[in-house]
This record gives C-alpha cells, structure tokens and sequence, in this order.
C-alpha cells in the first residue's frame, strides 16, 4: 500500500522563486505520485494483530517524529540554521496560536476540508460509476475505456486553465479540480477489481439462479469492497494534493493560500505550520479511511 | 463427526416441496472447445430417482458433461432435456455441486448455504432448512465460521450442503466427496443416500472412485475416448449396471469383477505387476 503522498515531501516553493515555478514543481510533484499511487493497486493483507500489541505500535511510529522534533528545536537553538530559514518550533507555535486566536486558522482549515470532502465525494461518486460501467459490461468497457484512458492521461493540472476560461475562479473550479484527481484512482481500482472477480463465484451465482442485479449486489460488488477501500483511500490522498495545487494556483482562502501568502511576507514560521496541518489533515482522513477498510475487511474477506 | 451418527432420514422425512425426481435425457450430445473435440455422440437415458455415476481419466470430459446437462454451457451438437422439455440456459430444475467448495468468502457457512435455497423461501423456513443440512453434514458448529477459516473437507461438505438446499430435481455432483479424509467420506456417501431416499431426486455424480461408484449408483458410466483415435474426443465406452438394492455392503464380493472391470476400463490395472 502506497502511502498517501505526503505533502512535506513536496518540493517547498523556493523562497526566491514566484508562483510559476512553484506551479510547475506541484505540476512534477503531481505526475509523478499520481504514477506511483495508481500504479500500485496491491491491497495491504490483513494482519491478525493482537490487541496488546496495538499500543506497542502506536508508540514505536511516534517515535522518530519526537526524534526529528529533538533534532529541529536542537538545530534552531544552536543557530545551526539561520531563523529566516528555518524558524525554531516554539515561533511556529506561536505562529499557530496567533492564527487560532483570531479565528482565521480554523477558517482556513474548514474551507480546505470542504473543497477536499466536495472534491473527493463527486470524484468518488463519478469513479464508481464509470468504473462500475467499464468493470462489469462488455459493452460499456469497449465503448467508454479508451475515452476515460485518454482522459486519464492528461495530466490533471492540464485542465486548470480550461477551469478557469469555463468556471472563473471560484469554488466550482477548485472543487471540480480535486473531483478530477480523487476521479481516477476510484475507477481504475473499481473497474479493474470488478473485471477480476473470480469468474468461479460469477458462474456459481448464475447457476443458482441469481439474476444480473442480485449478483452486482450479492457476489460482484461485494467481492470488490476491499478494492473499492483502497481505491477511496488513494483518491482522498489525490484530493488532498489537488486541494493545494487548486490553492495555490488562486484563492483567498484555505492551506494552500496560506502557503502562497506566508511565501510572499516571507513568514517562513506560517509556512511550516501549514505544511504541518496539511500533514496532520491528510493522515487524519486517511486514518479514518483506513478504520473503514480494517472493518470492511474484516466484514467482507 | 458425532452429528453425522444421528440418522438423517428421521428429520429429513417431511414431505417434499419440490417436484420430485426428474428424468434426464441425452441425445448425441458432443462439445467441442475451438476445433478440440473434448466429448461426442453421449446417449444417456436416465430415469427419474435414477442415481448415475461418471468415471473416466482426467481431463475426459466429465465436468464438461455435468456443465451440459446443468445449462452452465451449450452442446455443440445433441440436445438434452430435462423431464422432457430441454435444458436452455442455465436450468434450475438442476442443483450444481462444483469441483471446488465455490464458497463466497465473505458469508458464513450458513449464509453460503442459504445460497441453495430455491427463491422465495419463507425467512424462518429456510433457515431451519439450512440448520438441518449444515447438521447433517457435520457443520453443525460451525455454520457460523467464514469459508477461509475452515478446512478443504468443511468447504467442500458446506458446498453439498447448498447444492442440496433446494429440493433439486436433478443433482449434479462433480467430485462431492473428492476433498474428505477416507472415514467421513464414506459418512458423506451414506448421507447422501439418505436424502436420496428422503426426497426423491435423481443424482448425476462425477468420481474417481470406483469403490464409491458401485456403493452408490444404479448404473456406472465410462466416459473415455477410443485409444485408437483420441483426438476424436471422449463417450461413452460401457455403462455397468450395479446389482443389489441399496443401502449395499461395501464389501459385497459379488461386485468385485465389476471393480476389476471398471479399473481395467480406467486403465488401471487391479493387480500391481511388474
Ligand atoms: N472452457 C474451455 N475451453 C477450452 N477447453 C476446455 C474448456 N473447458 C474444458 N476444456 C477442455 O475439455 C477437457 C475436459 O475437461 P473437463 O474439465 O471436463 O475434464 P474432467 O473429466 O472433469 O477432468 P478432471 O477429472 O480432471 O476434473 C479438457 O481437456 C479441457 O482442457
Ligand atoms: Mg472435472
């Protein structure tokens, strides 16, 4: 399983390069984990994990962020690097409680968890259906497949400006652009799982005389659940990483603005936050995805 | 396997919801995959509450056969009918017993079970059905238990279970008892007659038991194909009629040549010599 693309992994903005060069570095950022994600459709197994060893490992992942935590509030007091640079971890504290005093993180925050949550339940919505179609009828995969291939081969950010012309800059736009990303991934993963049903299972419902609805409900679908859990789970990665590209291209408002802004005050402290809560987002979500799948597969393999 | 000891013919006895047995028919029947011949010319008349079984080497056809008369596919050539109208598409009158358990693996043993029952069966109704058939088997601990936490032979007992759910009219079996350790195999075999005298169907199975073959059938098929032309593709090449009434004493002697006969059909001999 692909871990969702972390977006502290992604090229920062250079603080001296503009707008366009950050565009382009999300432009690579995006083409190549897009590859990586899809790509990569192995489902997790199931691990029988005991109970006493559920805390064991919740302390062991948090270990190394409390070492790079150490090792951060280290190199700032020591002046390792210069605070221009990289500012000491109690300013970007500080930074955060001026942000949350006035009101204006949690604004932020919630304009961004919207355009992504819209984003990703149309996208997701869309992607099951198509891939529902493309998955399950002869007919459907020939005449729709080479269309939806072509599609899915431009690379999303290429429709940005077409967005812009057709929508104007609004909630529309950034929304159908995260819808665009979280799109794909669902119906790959869909219509990929649903061609590959074990075709014993198919023949086995017909021969006991289940009908076409009753084997999309009682064999077909459910033998795809886990598929259709990880490919929500890459595509809410994907709506996150569209979120800050939709951001960061125009907007008042949101993370991905406040990268921009803090960018261009040079409020280096800001932009760490940023990058931090997007971080803590992502895998917050993705964290609630990931009960859903652990439940579903138990539920449903 | 203590639940198999109670005698299933006692809770089995009520009276029948399907039609009863049902004769099956075929005429000229052949198939053939690409331009491979795999069966040809199969004349079979079988008798309502008949019980036939299916011998023949590996890869002769049998399954093949089973999917014919069950609708899963077309002859190429010949026709079949069931109780006289012909099969067209899959033909519910016939319940399938696969090769593999064909278990869905997210439902338990019993919900897999419920698969069988003939549509429209009442809630309550079916369930008690499911509970005595899963009983009888000797599931009855662990109907609630998911298809990948039981073993082969579990699997493979729950899959005759369902394919007995429905009251069929004809059951096809293909290798039902083929996973099952020696001891409930032959529990399985006495099952099986039992719901056959309970409620009267008629059973087509596939074995490569010969032994299993002269316990319970009414007559023994060899399929196989003319080892001077192999390539014309498999029928039938004797059909043995087994004597004596059933339930049969499995070391009854007078069946003895048959065994012989039909291992020396098989291409076995009977006696190792080298
Ligand atoms: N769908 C198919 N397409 C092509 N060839 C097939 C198909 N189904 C079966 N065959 C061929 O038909 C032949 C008979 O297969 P079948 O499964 O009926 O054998 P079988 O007698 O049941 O063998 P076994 O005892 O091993 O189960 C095989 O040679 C197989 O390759
Ligand atoms: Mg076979």
């Amino acid at each position: 399983m692909t871990e969702k693309p972390s977006l502290a992994e992604a090229p920062a903005p250079d603080s001296g390069a503009g707008a366009p060069a950050s565009l382009h570095q999300y432009a690579s950022t995006y083409g190549y984990s897009a590859a990586g994600t899809e790509g990569n459709l192995v489902r997790e197994p199931v691990r029988g994990e005991r109970r006493g060893g559920q805390g064991w490992i919740i302390v062991a992942g948090l270990v190394l962020p409390a070492l790079l935590l150490v090792a951060w509030f280290l190199i700032s007091a020591l002046g390792l690097v210069p605070e221009y640079r990289l500012p000491a971890p109690q300013s970007v504290w500080l930074a955060a409680v001026e942000f949350a005093e006035n009101g204006t993180l949690a604004t932020h925050i919630a304009i961004s968890t919207q355009r992504v949550l819209l984003g990703f339940a149309a996208g997701s919505i869309l992607g099951l259906a198509l891939g529902a179609l493309v998955g399950l009828s002869k007919w459907g995969s020939a005449f729709l497949s080479p269309t939806i291939g072509a599609f899915r081969a431009v690379p999303s950010l290429a429709w940005v400006p077409l967005l812009v012309l057709y929508i104007g800059i609004n909630e529309d736009s950034k929304v159908t652009l995260i819808a665009i990303g979280a799109l794909f991934p669902v119906y790959t993963t869909v219509a990929g799982a649903l061609r590959h049903v074990d075709p014993h299972l198919v023949e086995l419902g017909r021969a006991y005389g289940l009908g076409r609805l009753q084997l999309l409900t009682q064999v077909q679908l459910p033998a795809v659940v886990p598929s259709i859990v990880s490919g929500l789970r890459l595509a809410l990665a994907q709506a996150w990483l569209f979120l800050v590209a939709a951001e960061l291209i125009a907007s008042s408002m949101g993370l991905g603005f406040l990268l921009v802004d803090s960018q261009n005050n040079g409020r280096v402290d800001r932009l760490f936050l940023t990058i931090i809560l997007l971080g803590i987002l992502g895998k917050t979500t993705d964290a609630l995805i990931g009960l859903l799948e652990k439940y579903l597969l138990k539920r449903w393999s | 396997m203590s639940t198999a000891s109670t005698s299933p013919s006692a809770t089995l006895s009520q009276p029948s919801s399907s039609a009863g047995a049902l004769g099956v028919r075929l005429s000229g029947v052949g198939r053939t995959f690409d331009s491979k011949v795999v069966l040809r010319d199969v004349d079979l008349d079988i008798a309502a509450g008949e019980i036939v079984a299916l011998i023949g080497a590996s890869g002769c056809g049998k399954s093949t056969l089973l999917r014919q008369i069950s609708g899963l596919d077309q002859p190429s050539t010949g026709r079949i009918t069931i109780d006289g109208s012909p099969v067209a598409g899959i033909d519910l009158r016939c319940s399938v017993g696969f090769q593999e358990p064909r278990l869905l693996p997210w439902r338990s043993l019993e919900h897999n079970t419920e698969l069988g029952l003939p549509r429209g069966t009442a809630k309550g109704e079916g369930r008690e059905r499911v509970r005595e058939l899963l009983r009888l088997v000797g599931l009855g601990h662990a109907s609630g238990l998911r298809p990948r936490q039981v073993s082969g032979g579990m699997a493979q007992r729950a899959s005759l279970a369902r394919a007995l759910a429905r009251r069929p009219g004809v059951l096809v079996l293909d290798e039902p008892f083929g996973a099952l350790d020696a001891l409930t195999r032959l529990q399985m075999q006495d099952l099986l007659l039992d719901v056959h005298s309970a409620e009267p169907t008629t059973i087509i199975l596939v074995t490569h038991d010969v032994d299993e073959a002269l316990y319970l059938a009414d007559r023994v098929v060899l399929l196989g194909a003319d080892p001077q032309a192999p390539a014309d593709g498999a029928t039938i090449r004797s059909i043995t009629v087994v004597p004596g009434a059933r339930p049969r004493d499995r070391g009854d002697a007078t069946l003895a040549h048959l065994r012989v006969e039909l291992l020396d059909g098989l291409g076995v001999s009977a006696h190792h010599s080298s």
